[in-house]
């Protein structure tokens, strides 16, 4: 059975059809990707699937748990976290009271030091700047901070939403081969991203999303050979 | 220097209380991004309360009462009036506001009437310091509401509870996405404004033992004023602006030619702030539309 199960997914912004009732699923241990235009409804997904905005039809197990109704705080709690699009860090909180803010919904605070030591040991960066107000960060480490404390809640599903978004070319390959390496640790990986030729390359799986609908799905490596695909999204 | 003294002590003590009640409205300004008009009222029930219970002639069984009343009412009207709009325009929740506040009055006054309320809290009699005569409650006051914003500082800043508030008025879908309850923080957010506000009663009482329906309303846009100046959303902020504005006011009473106007004096200083510097002392600049 599938980890998270997505089906026909309708959402609406007033009377304006953002997703015409998508299906997608993600198994225990995959790197799947949604890829798809500005506007395509990327984001919309994302954010309907972990409950911050409403959804007009369709269901959404997760674990074996619907979660269609659950309030996204609570969804949380239950393993899957959301690093948001443009990264949305508490800006006037230190990267260490972020850190902590991650792990808010973790009620045993045991593993609390250990979980810090193992971000610190993952992104340097965020240790030689862990008493810095989070707003004074660079754009490349406030992703590498927003990834971190969406670590911290201990996710079983991680979803990503445009983790490559606005940073030079150097840091989109680093940001990549985090996301890689969270994967091997043992985290399930939903990925959204405009940087398709990036994506696929990592992804088990991927589905095409254009207006709402998605149009195309398949293995990363059939979306990158596909016709459709290299034209409209790998530059030809 | 015996002047100088009293208006200093009188100034921070009524300062205190001003930013007792601008804590309330700038913490709920911050997290559920409303001005709650009906807060300075809640100052107003907790006097009722306070008076009520004082039949039993028990003080601290009265100030608890008014402050578990006021916690509660807060919740109930945050409840009842505010949730159901939230999403809508804040037009509308300001309206609702305002009218929560005339029905607070109104139901104060049907119940207890028109007429003022003589209550006596506690005699607490007066205490000559350096040869100067002062008025022990003015001390307590001044001391209960520097232990209450120390505690509310730290309270913020170091526990878990706090620091969900920081995230919640900073950006409420990021909060959710690490499993903070929002609606839950505001709730929490109303409960501590209210005892806040339940306490400014009482201090008003020790100040002058006598109640109406209306005694919450003047404190309460004197408050919001402390609240604007400090920077509306910013919590030192608040404490700032309410003894800045307390110490204008004392002083001012105290110069015979001008202290007629003090209330002018008040209000014009408000305006020359936002002229000069629209987000108060403290405030952040504000990014988002409203």
């Amino acid at each position: 059975m599938a980890m998270l199960e997505v089906k026909n997914l309708e959402v609406y912004y007033g009377v304006i059809c953002a997703l015409k009732g998508i299906s997608f699923e993600v198994n225990q241990g995959e790197i799947v990707t949604l890829i798809g235009a500005n506007g395509a409804g990327k984001t919309t997904t994302m954010q309907s699937v972990v409950g911050l905005i409403p959804k007009r039809g369709g269901s959404i197990t997760f674990d074996g748990r619907d979660i269609t109704k659950t309030p996204c705080h609570k969804i949380v709690h239950l393993g899957m976290t959301q690093v948001p699009e443009g990264r949305r860090i508490f800006q006037e909180l230190t990267v260490y009271e972020n850190l902590l803010m991650g792990a808010y919904s973790i009620k045993d605070k045991s593993g609390f030091k250990n979980d810090l030591d193992a971000i610190y040991t993952r992104f340097p960066r965020l240790h030689e700047r862990k008493n810095q107000i989070a707003g004074t960060l660079s754009g490349g480490e406030q992703q590498m901070l927003a990834m971190g404390r969406a670590i911290m809640s201990h996710p079983k599903l991680l979803m990503l939403d445009e983790p490559s978004m606005g940073l030079s070319p150097l840091l989109v390959d680093q940001v990549f081969e985090i996301i890689k390496d969270i994967n091997r640790d043992g985290t399930t990986v939903l990925l959204v991203e405009q940087n398709a030729g990036k994506s696929l390359a990592i992804s088990d799986r991927a589905y095409v999303l254009e207006n709402g609908s998605i149009v195309l799905s398949g293995t990363g490596a059939e979306l990158a050979a596909s016709e459709m695909v290299k034209k409209a999204y790998l530059g030809g | 220097m015996e002047l100088f003294l009293s208006t200093l002590i009188n100034g921070l003590s009524l300062g205190g209380i001003y930013a007792m009640i601008a804590l309330g409205y700038t913490m709920v300004y911050g997290i559920a991004k409303m001005l709650n008009f009906a807060h300075g009222d809640i100052i107003m029930v907790g006097g009722y309360i306070i008076y009520v219970f004082m039949a039993l002639n028990n003080p601290l069984l009265a100030i608890f009462m008014a402050v578990v009343g006021c916690v509660l009412l807060g919740i109930l009207i945050e409840k009842v009036a505010y949730k159901p709009l939230r999403g809508a325009s804040p037009l509308a929740v300001l309206i609702t506001a305002i009218g929560v506040s005339y029905l607070l009055q109104s139901l104060a006054q049907i119940i207890f009437g028109s007429a003022n309320k003589m209550v006596t809290v506690y005699d607490f009699g007066s205490v000559t310091i350096l040869g100067v005569p002062m008025q022990v409650s003015a001390l307590v006051t001044l001391g209960v509401t520097v232990v209450v914003m120390a505690a509310l500082t730290l309270f913020i800043k170091y526990t878990r509870l706090g620091r969900a508030m920081i995230a919640v008025s900073e950006d409420k879908g990021a909060a959710q996405l690490m499993g903070i309850n929002v609606n839950g923080i505001i709730t929490i957010t109303f409960a501590i404004g209210s005892a806040l506000a339940a306490l400014a009663g009482l201090f008003y009482l020790l100040k002058a033992p006598s109640i109406s329906s209306t005694l919450g309303a003047m404190p309460g846009i004197k408050a919001f004023t402390a609240a604007v100046i400090g920077g509306i959303g910013s919590i030192p902020g608040a404490m700032l602006g309410g003894i800045l504005l307390g110490m204008v006011e004392c002083i001012s009473y105290k110069i015979t030619a001008i202290a007629p106007y003090t209330d002018a004096i008040e209000f014009s200083i408000l305006i020359i702030i936002l002229l000069v510097r629209p987000t108060g002392f403290l405030g952040k600049k504000r990014r988002e539309k409203v």
